[in-house]
């Protein structure tokens, strides 16, 4: 399974609650499955999809999941140990590991080499971090919302695109109907 | 009341329960009444991009944050000033030690100095210096400001400021 086939599997459960959504293909592919006004898609700045959704997961009650990729969370690595020392137990952080740098043409990552993003998450002292295959991602996904402890999920996958139009709103709006979406 | 005290007291009266922190031995004791403070939740970041996004997230998640941070950040945070904060006209107060100017003891310091004006200018970030005690009564009228137009704000305070580096 590639990410866009895991996000078609996940999108009924992504659409009940507040998405972070990491820059580029996985942003473009999530608005074109199943646009939310719960999701917040990043434009630009790759790696922070993490720091977004624990901020908002630590500043209101509301369960948040920050959808981010392998190459992303290694560009933004200091954001396991503040995830580990900031438990919000309605912040779930999907890493999507296909081990490739997905939106600039497949370059390999360290995670799909001898990185493993599941143990740095632990020893960074996350407590509950759950590896899983692409076809479980659904499960998994369901089973952390419904523990209310803040979980980590690895789902390795394989690499590979699908053609998306890119995502021609305005990130003001963006941001104003993800915020109204979270005051309602 | 100490300067330290008072800009803290200026950020619990201007409703900001978000700070985030990367350490900095002139702001040491902003960030000691920050952690001591019941009405902020203080998150220490590892690096000020990742602070920048954390503070984007707790802004739409209804909570007003801050930043507190060294003026070398401007180099490490300008995409994300552009690609996020700015993009998406979110608040974000950036309070700034300013290294490297007057009574600076360390020549490496000026070299970050000398550009963060600049940098600060070409990227439309209002910006504040504070140099005598006096201009910290500029504090709340500017966290209105912030939050009044959406913007990054800076304020940068250097050593004259903070009463110099002790023997300097």
């Amino acid at each position: 399974m590639i990410r866009s086939e895991i996000l078609r599997d996940i999108a009924p459960t992504l659409r009940d609650h507040l998405v972070i959504c990491n820059i580029g293909l996985p942003s473009q592919e999530l608005h074109m499955i199943d646009d939310q006004p719960t999701n917040f898609y990043m434009l630009g700045t790759m790696g922070l999809s993490s720091s977004i959704g624990l901020g908002v997961a630590l500043a209101q009650d509301k369960t948040v999941i920050s959808i981010d990729g392998d190459g992303s969370v290694l560009t933004n690595f200091g954001t396991l140990p503040t995830i580990a020392n900031n438990v919000a137990d309605n912040y779930i952080l999907l890493i999507i590991d296909n081990g490739s740098y997905g939106s600039t043409g497949d370059q390999p990552t360290y995670a799909g080499k001898k990185t493993s993003l599941a143990a740095v998450a632990r020893a960074c002292g996350c407590e509950n971090v759950v590896e899983c295959q692409a076809k479980d991602t659904g499960e998994v996904l369901q089973n952390a919302i419904n523990s209310k402890k803040m979980t980590i999920i690895v789902c390795k996958c394989d690499s590979g695109n699908i053609k998306v139009p890119v995502i021609t709103k305005d990130p003001v709006v963006i941001r104003d109907r993800f915020m109204t979406a979270v005051q309602s | 009341m100490s300067i330290s005290t008072r800009i803290v007291a200026d950020l619990v009266a201007n409703s900001v329960e978000f700070v985030t922190t990367v350490p900095c031995k002139q702001l040491a004791g902003v960030i000691d009444e920050i952690e001591a403070c019941d009405d902020i939740y203080h998150i220490p970041s590892n690096k000020e991009d990742e602070g920048m996004g954390l503070c984007a997230g707790a802004y739409m998640g209804g909570k007003r944050p801050a930043i507190i941070m060294q003026n070398t950040a401007i180099g490490v945070t300008v995409n994300t000033l552009v690609t996020l904060t700015q993009y998406y006209r979110m608040p974000l107060p950036m309070l700034i030690s300013y290294r490297g100017e007057l009574r600076e003891p360390v020549a490496c310091q000026v070299e970050m100095a000398v550009h963060t004006k600049a940098l600060l200018n070409q990227l439309n970030i209002p910006t504040y210096h504070f140099h005598t005690q006096d201009d910290v009564n500029e504090l709340d009228a500017i966290l209105k400001y912030t939050f009044m137009c959406n913007k990054p704000v800076a304020i940068l305070t250097d050593a004259s400021f903070w009463g110099g580096y002790g023997d300097q």
